[in-house]
């Protein structure tokens, strides 16, 4: 590991890499937020330009692991459904109800075509506002859920 | 509690100063912390926390200062006075705006969202910069003096509190009695369709004819005769001319009420189908980026079929076949009542289980239809990539994608079937079971003398007739959930409103003159932000060049401007007026546009540079071809101007079809010019040509030119330089060297690579 990370006032990361060079408002980023989530992290400054490579989070110190995954948890926004409670109707536009690991919600699904299938049992829900809502397993669903999902897909 | 669906309701609420909904935190806690002379301007129910999960928080702004509660704060309320160097800074990020407070020293607090409430985020931004300008500066608050909107930028009417582009979202679903909706395309034939339907009716009366007769042929003529009288032939001779009659009414009938639906139908469904197609071409190129040509062309290719034959047989037969059980059934109940309420006994069981079915199938025929698109779309994608299906030896792989496609339309279909199969003979199982019933009823009715054989004989004809028909009805289930399904398909299409939607009172430019404005333009695909604060001014008749790295947004500018998508942010105007208010096509047809991958129709090549205006005389036709530097080339052509190109243009090469598309920009003598990498394809050679034939025709027009070899940009009055979504320099090419910015790096970095750059073009041309 050849880079130091430190977070400033601004609540800015700040990476200063093997040859010294300092680095302000990085961002971590992964490279298969779905199918892999933790095999693959790049750190890219402002610009969008690459500074680091990790390969595996548990690979590196805590302290920047925890300041990485703070990080990504407050940037990556891609709520879990966990549970689908009901949806408005079966054509679309149709609003959806549903529990996920950040909570309740309801979202506009504006047509079938929004409903992206990544791999076989996965799946990804944009919203009417382009926010993405997964689900990980449509086999773990309920069975109303998975009803519900079977009449859009 | 669903955090949207609350937060959308306070974007519909839009909250101004002074607004006299407050929300209920608001007006219960906070109006009795405010001093005295202090207002609420706006707030923000924020749906987040800052670890992204969604809970309720408020940020309210004040004449005097910024207050905030989220459920980390727990019940109370941060607050922070307007001081020199605060600042509310804006950004969102896959689908999540941020707001962070900071001073010159550090952060001081932020705030998460979903972008469904970025309305009131923007427009508490303003407040919140306004007041602390005034406040910091000791002026009055700067009131903007023209009301715009904080989404789009377009100014409103004084009566107006939203802006009435922005809020033309619609989000209700459409209803489920879809086939009823096909009326819309029946009614221009209801005269056709109601002799029809008359036909119908008496062509059913004629078949329900003959069983009536065998009632006196038994009791006046047979049976009599086994009693020992004898035969009457005038009787018998009336009777069986009396079946033959009818028999020939109902065939002639018949036929003319096939034939008129028939034709009513088969004009409905080319109605259906064309009208669905024109409204296809309407939509944004939004709404085809999202979808896959399989399924729309599934859609409108088949399923408009199937609705037709529906139209035209099934419900035809249905209609028959209700009118036939009615009338059926009045005369059972004119003959006798009690056996004929035996005989109809079965009717509510079937209709029950028509009703317990109808529901699985249809959901069973939506996903066949699915899967069904599935079919076509593996075939839509792979045959016009076969050249890299081919390349990369992966014809097995691509045979194996149909397969799984085909066996996952067979296992919906078995799933499917195994419901339906048990559905026919179950009907045909309760049919005879009623005959059966009636059978005994009516032989203990007879032996009571309460009717007599020839009745019997009659109701038996008669019931053969209409259960058989129950039968059939019952198979109308699965074709009119079948159409059902189809015409919910091809409705979804019909619904679809354009995301760049006709304006409602379309303003006519006349001749336009070409003055080009982008106004403070943000545009995100999705949640994905493209463009941010694009500000651009061109004059008419000026060339502007673009240039930036690769997905800096060129295009996408372009696209914008081209009004192929809205703005999410921000409006374009030509000649002062927004886009957005003018007839799209008409607009459109002001603009020449070569796009990056030209695009040719399977057609002939003097057809394709017509395109844009197919009145073209050959004259005008080689012109453009010769100011494209296309003439040569295409005269080597066997055919000449009569080749044809191909799907796509297939049998000429990248370089050529970029010429033929440039030649029917030209064609169109737009006022606006757009190139987009209009010579990336050629060698150096013809692009200087081109390049020459190009600076005689951009005079006078607006052009808009991207080039990533910045050679090509010498002759633009000025360069833009786009940088990550943002316009970062402008100027011209001596200017931006001068100030060995972006543009002096860019072009540094070409002057180096200029070797390589030789190389690359000829390795095109060889590809090619
Ligand atoms: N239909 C689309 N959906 C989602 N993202 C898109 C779409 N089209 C383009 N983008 C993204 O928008 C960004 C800008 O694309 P654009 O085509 O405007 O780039 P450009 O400046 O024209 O690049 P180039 O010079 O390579 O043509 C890119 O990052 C691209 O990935
Ligand atoms: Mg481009």
């Amino acid at each position: 590991m050849s880079f130091e990370l430190t977070r400033n006032a601004f609540g800015r990361l700040v990476l200063t890499d093997g040859e010294g060079i300092r680095h302000e408002g990085v961002l971590p980023v992964r490279a298969f937020p779905v199918t892999a989530p933790e095999a693959g992290i790049a750190v890219v400054n402002t610009e969008g330009h690459e500074v680091a490579w990790i390969d595996r989070l548990k690979d590196l110190p805590a302290e920047i692991a925890a300041l990485l995954k703070d990080e990504l948890a407050s940037r990556e926004f891609m709520p879990a459904i966990q549970r689908i409670k009901g949806v408005s109707s079966f054509a679309t536009p149709s609003t959806w109800d549903v529990v996920t690991d950040r909570g309740e919600a309801s979202f506009v699904l504006k047509g079938e075509e929004d409903l992206r299938r990544l791999g076989q049992t996965t799946l990804i829900v944009a919203d009417s506002h382009g926010i993405q809502y997964l689900i990980r397993d449509i086999t773990t669903l309920d069975k109303t859920g998975r009803r519900i999902l079977d009449r859009f897909l | 509690m669903p955090a949207h669906e609350s937060s959308m309701n306070n974007t519909a609420l839009s909250p101004t100063s002074n607004s006299p909904s407050l929300p209920d935190p608001l007006s219960r806690e906070l109006v009795p912390r405010l001093a005295g002379n202090e207002a609420i301007l706006s707030w923000l129910e924020l749906d987040l926390d800052t670890r992204l999960t969604f809970s309720q928080g408020w940020i309210v702004v004040t004449n005097r200062r910024l207050l905030a509660k989220t459920p980390e704060t727990g019940e109370t309320w941060q607050e922070w006075g307007y001081r020199p160097g605060l600042m509310l800074k804006h950004t969102d990020h896959a689908g999540v705006g941020t707001l962070e407070l900071v001073d010159a020293q550090q952060r001081l607090a932020n705030w998460r969202y979903t972008l469904a409430v970025n309305v009131a985020a923007l427009k508490l931004v303003d407040h919140f910069e306004q007041h602390l300008e005034s406040h910091v500066t000791g002026e009055p608050v700067k009131q903007a003096n023209e009301a715009i909107c904080p989404k789009c930028k377009a100014p409103l009417e004084p009566d107006q509190e939203e802006c009435p582009i922005c809020t033309q979202e619609i989000h209700t679903p459409p209803s489920t009695w879809t086939l009823f909706r096909l009326w819309r395309f029946a009614k221009p034939y209801k005269n056709q369709l109601l002799a029809g339907f008359l036909l119908t009716l008496a062509s059913t009366a004629a078949t329900l004819v003959p069983p009536y007769l065998t009632m006196p042929l038994m009791d006046k003529v047979l049976i009599p005769y086994q009693n020992g009288a004898p035969i009457d032939p005038k009787i018998v001779g009336l009777l069986l001319s009396g079946l033959l009659g009818s028999a020939l009414l109902a065939w002639g009938l018949g036929w003319a009420k096939t034939y008129i639906l028939a034709l009513v139908s088969e004009r409905i469904g080319a109605d259906l189908r064309t009208t669905t197609y024109e409204h296809l071409l309407r939509l944004s190129l939004e709404y085809f980026g999202g979808r896959r040509t399989g399924d729309l062309m599934a859609r409108i290719g088949s399923e408009t079929d199937r609705i037709c034959v529906f139209l035209s047989l099934h419900l035809l037969d249905f209609a028959t076949d209700v009118l036939m059980i009615v009338m059926t059934a009045a005369i059972l109940f004119s003959i006798n009542p009690w056996l004929a309420l035996v005989t109809l006994l079965p009717l509510p069981f079937i209709a029950w289980m028509i009703h317990v079915v109808r529901d699985k199938l249809r959901t069973g025929f939506e996903k066949i239809d699915r899967v069904w698109s599935e079919v076509t779309n593996v075939l839509a994608d792979t045959i016009p990539g076969i050249r890299v299906v081919k390349a990369f030896a992966q014809e097995r792989r691509e045979a194996e994608r149909f397969r799984n496609a085909n066996r996952h339309n067979l296992a919906v279909n078995d799933k499917l079937n195994k419901i339906w199969s048990l559905f026919s003979p179950t009907v045909s199982l309760l049919t005879e079971a009623g005959l059966l019933v009636v059978w005994a009823f009516g032989i203990w009715l007879v032996s009571k003398d309460q009717i007599t054989v020839g009745v019997l004989t009659a109701f038996l004809a008669y019931i053969s007739r209409f259960y058989a028909r129950l039968d059939s009805m019952s198979r109308i289930v699965s074709v009119t959930q079948k159409a059902a399904a189809g015409a919910k398909r091809i409705f979804d299409i019909l619904d679809h409103v354009s995301s760049v939607p006709e304006p409602t009172n379309p303003v006519h430019l006349g001749a336009v003159q070409g003055r080009i404005e982008v106004r403070d333009v943000g545009f995100r695909y999705g949640n994905r932000a493209i463009l941010r604060g694009v500000d651009l001014a061109i004059a008419p008749g000026e060339m502007v060049g673009l240039v930036g790295h690769s997905g800096s947004g060129k295009s996408t500018l372009v696209n914008l401007i081209c009004r192929f998508y809205d703005a999410t942010e921000g409006a374009v105007f030509i000649d002062g007026v927004d886009i957005r208010s003018l007839p799209v096509a008409e607009y459109r047809s002001n603009i020449g546009l070569v796009l990056q991958e030209p695009f040719l129709f399977f057609g002939t090549i003097a057809e394709n540079i017509a395109y844009g205006k197919p009145d073209a005389t050959r004259e005008e036709i080689i012109a453009a071809a010769r100011a494209a530097h296309a003439h040569e080339f295409i005269l080597r052509l066997p055919q000449g101007y009569d080749s044809l190109v191909g799907e796509r243009g297939q049998s000429l090469s990248g370089g050529e079809r970029q010429r033929i598309s440039i030649a029917r920009a030209l064609l169109i003598d737009p006022r606006i010019l757009i190139l987009d990498e209009a010579t990336s394809s050629v060698d150096s050679t013809t692009e200087k040509e081109i390049q020459k034939a190009l600076d005689n025709l951009v005079q006078g027009r607006t052009t808009i030119a991207i080039a990533h070899r910045l050679s090509t940009l010498r002759k633009a009055d000025r360069l833009v330089v786009l940088d990550r979504g943002q316009v970062v320099e402008v100027g011209s090419h001596d200017e931006l060297m001068a100030k060995e910015g972006a543009y002096y790096q860019l072009y540094q970095a070409q002057a180096r690579n200029v070797d390589t750059d030789i190389d690359d073009s000829d390795d095109e041309e060889g590809d090619a």
